[in-house]
């Protein structure tokens, strides 16, 4: 069976590929040409060399975007994690109606984040209109909004795949260290931990992504207002991109220097947790 | 059997690949035939990317009338608002690309200069009443504008003669035609918000939208006045436009006026300063069209938004123009603001028999009895073209105004903001507006940020 397999490999990995190269391959590599020439539509572009490069990064508004969107990911990433983590420790245990919570809480991962930036929007404005302030009159308004939002859209996920984890812990592990007289603290720390770090480094990647990717929240929910102190690079680079006359090529050297940003930061964090797990 | 399921696989890899290249194939073919067919002396076909997203439907009426009549196919297709440039740049890199489009002025025209076609030698440009309108560059014509619009301050002149009948109004003037400076526009609007519970109304002003792509008519429309006289000052063009087009820098010398305005509206407004940021166009018709504010600066496309909404309470006959003042020495003789940003462009990289179709098209629709009654009754356009009768005009009573107005003894105010160096100063400026009207910013910071972006993105 497997030689077969193996010998089939390219027969049966061959649509796949191709598939691959026409939807990613062949648009990443012609995104990275573009971002060095200069070019209204892609049939007519000038090479430039490094020029767009220089332009992003002494570009204030770029600079100002990575900012906010690493102070937004650290952020967002802790307290998902952590809610996240809690709530499946407590849907765990023997408590009635936990498949109803864990629906419950799953559910708003199923709308879409322009129509979630939306909703919140009315939500938070109509709670500060009563302070006479809207979500656009300071940046920490919409910073701290983005982060309830986030949190409230991507915990429930989380959560998920925590339950799947610590539903994995061994029972007779624990009960082994109860009986020793570990504290619940301690099981917790020494044993469930431990043996729930695979879904602790899928939860920080998924989060970790999606929070420095984050596009359609930001724009449906602040729109970078007031004065671009809230958007984040996606948003920036597709201002960058549509907005400007001229800076399409800048745009796309944003877009390969956020996609090398956030592969980097994605493998280091990959590397790091995987070390940290363990066989059970 | 070793050899059959060696063949079998084969045999799946080939008709795979040939499923595919079937797939990729086929486009080329059909285009290849259309082509063909064009070339062999059969009509080219249009396709028209449309900017004005409220008019959709009826130029999608137009488009089947026109192919039933003529046989030429018409695609309409309508970006979402203010996302047209957007819908351009990814639509014209296609291989069946918009064949008529839209550039927005002088500005636009730079950008989209390598797929305009030259249109002097069309009966669409000779149909133009006043050939300066076009966008031109050296000896060729690139843009003609279709339609002359104006804005101004809308009022609602059922409250105004309610205001004006009351026995303790603090003005001596006895109707709203006399307003005819921004001091007595002041007095008469702050005299109005004293009394606005007499008057039932619960601001003097619809709300000054500032939310991120609703601040248009401000950053744009409002600005235009105190850069329209700072250009006029400027003897060495005969025009506005072209005075802001050579201008690498501007003074803003008439910010004080612009602030006038600006601060008349905030201040008199349904809606408070602070909260100015969650506020759409839509919103601030809607508070006119329902009777809560008497007065809302606007142009005369904003008639069927107003019309449109649900318990309306506004009649079409008491719905008026007037000029925005702003303390400009002389403004007496000021009228509205009127002018076009809308420029037709043919693409350049079209096929020839495409491109004759579209012009065919566009002289159809602005000279033909059929084309010129759509333009008129359902598009409301007032047509810059010769071709229109004077009982031809549209009749919703913003567009009568417009015309009323450009015939009185006034100077109208020139659409100078073609000549705003890009889309990123206005909303930068927009954005700065929103935190002066928050009180987070001062109105000099204001000022430094307006010229300092204008010189930055000048400077490009």
């Amino acid at each position: 069976m497997e030689k077969s397999i193996k010998k089939y490999f390219a027969l049966f990995a061959l649509p796949t590929i191709i598939a691959f190269g026409i939807a990613f391959v062949i648009p990443f590599l012609l995104g990275i040409y573009l971002s060095f020439t200069e070019f209204t539509t892609v049939n007519d572009a000038k090479w430039i060399g490094f020029g767009n490069y220089i332009k992003a990064f002494s570009n204030q508004e770029f600079l100002n975007a990575l900012g906010f969107t690493v102070k937004f990911t650290v952020l967002s990433v802790l307290t998902i994690n952590v809610f996240a983590f809690i709530l499946a420790m407590l849907l765990t245990r023997k408590l009635k109606g936990t498949n109803v919570f864990r629906t419950i809480f799953f559910m708003p991962n199923l709308i879409g984040g322009i129509v979630l930036g939306y909703i919140w929007q009315l939500i938070f404005n109509g709670i500060l209109y009563k302070f006479g302030v809207t979500l656009t009159s300071d940046a920490t308004y919409g910073f701290w909004g983005l982060i309830i939002l986030m949190n409230w859209q991507l915990i429930g996920y989380m959560m998920i795949i925590y339950v799947a984890g610590i539903q994995n812990v061994p029972k007779d592990i624990v009960e082994a260290a109860r009986i020793d007289g570990a504290s619940r603290s301690k099981i917790l720390r020494n044993v469930t931990i431990p043996l729930v770090m695979p879904s602790i480094t899928i939860c920080l990647f998924l989060t970790l992504s999606n929070s420095f990717k984050l596009f359609d929240q930001n724009l449906a929910l602040t729109a970078g207002a007031p004065s671009k102190q809230t958007s984040m690079l996606a948003l920036d680079i597709y201002n960058t991109f549509y907005g400007k006359t001229g800076w399409e090529g800048v745009g796309q050297a944003k877009a390969v220097v956020f996609f090398a940003l956030v592969a980097l930061i994605a493998l280091v964090q990959l590397v790091i947790t995987r070390r940290k797990e363990v066989e059970n | 059997m070793k050899n059959i399921k060696k063949y079998l696989g084969l045999m799946l890899v080939m008709s795979m690949v040939v499923v595919l290249a079937a797939g990729c194939g086929n486009k080329e073919n059909n285009s290849a035939t259309n082509d063909g067919n064009a070339s062999s002396g059969k009509k080219g076909s249009v396709y028209f990317l449309n900017f004005k997203p409220e008019i959709a439907e009826i130029y999608e009426k137009i488009a089947k009338d026109y192919e039933a009549e003529t046989g030429v196919k018409v695609k309409v297709v309508t970006a979402a608002a203010g996302t047209y440039e957007t819908k351009l740049k990814s639509e014209i890199s296609k291989s069946e690309a918009p064949t008529i489009f839209q550039i927005n002025g002088p500005v636009g025209f730079q950008a989209w200069k390598d797929y305009t076609l030259d249109l002097k030698d069309t009966k669409l440009y000779s149909y133009l009443s006043d050939k300066s309108l076009a966008v031109t560059e050296g000896e060729g014509v690139y843009g003609i504008p279709y339609v002359v619009e104006g804005y101004g301050i809308i009022y609602n002149d059922a409250i105004m003669k309610k205001y004006f009948a009351l026995a303790d109004k603090a003005v001596s003037i006895s109707s709203t035609t006399e307003i005819n400076n921004f001091d007595t526009l002041k007095a008469v609007v702050e005299d109005m918000t004293a009394k606005k519970d007499q008057l039932g109304i619960k601001g003097v002003f619809a709300s000054t939208s500032l939310a991120a792509g609703e601040q248009w008519r401000w950053q744009t429309h409002l600005a235009n006045l105190p850069l329209y006289y700072e250009f006029k000052d400027n003897t060495e063009f005969d025009n506005t436009v072209l005075a802001g087009l050579a201008s690498k820098e501007v003074e803003f010398k008439y910010n004080d006026k612009f602030k006038n305005i600006f601060d008349l509206y905030t201040k008199n407004s349904v809606t408070k300063e602070s909260l100015l940021g969650s506020k759409s166009v839509a919103d601030s018709m809607a508070e006119f069209a329902l009777g809560n504010a008497a007065m809302v600066q606007n142009g005369n496309w904003a008639w069927s938004q107003i019309n449109d909404v649900d318990g309306n309470v506004v009649k079409a006959e008491e719905i008026k123009f007037l000029p925005i003042y702003t303390g400009m020495e002389g403004e007496e003789k000021q009228g509205l603001a009127v002018g076009t940003e809308n420029y037709l462009a043919i693409n350049s990289k079209a096929s020839a028999e495409n491109q004759q179709a579209s012009i065919a098209f566009l002289e159809w629709l602005f000279s033909s009895e059929k084309g010129k009654a759509y333009v008129t009754n359902d598009l409301g356009f007032i047509a810059p073209f010769n071709t229109f009768e004077e009982s031809e005009k549209p009749a919703d009573p913003l567009a009568k105004e417009v015309s009323a107005w450009m015939e009185k003894d006034l100077t109208s105010v020139a659409w100078t903001f073609a000549a705003f160096p890009s889309e990123e100063f206005k909303n930068v400026f927009g954005d700065a507006l929103l935190q002066y009207a928050q009180g987070n910013k001062t109105w000099d910071e204001v000022v430094t940020i307006f010229k300092d972006t204008w010189k930055a993105e000048k400077a490009k």
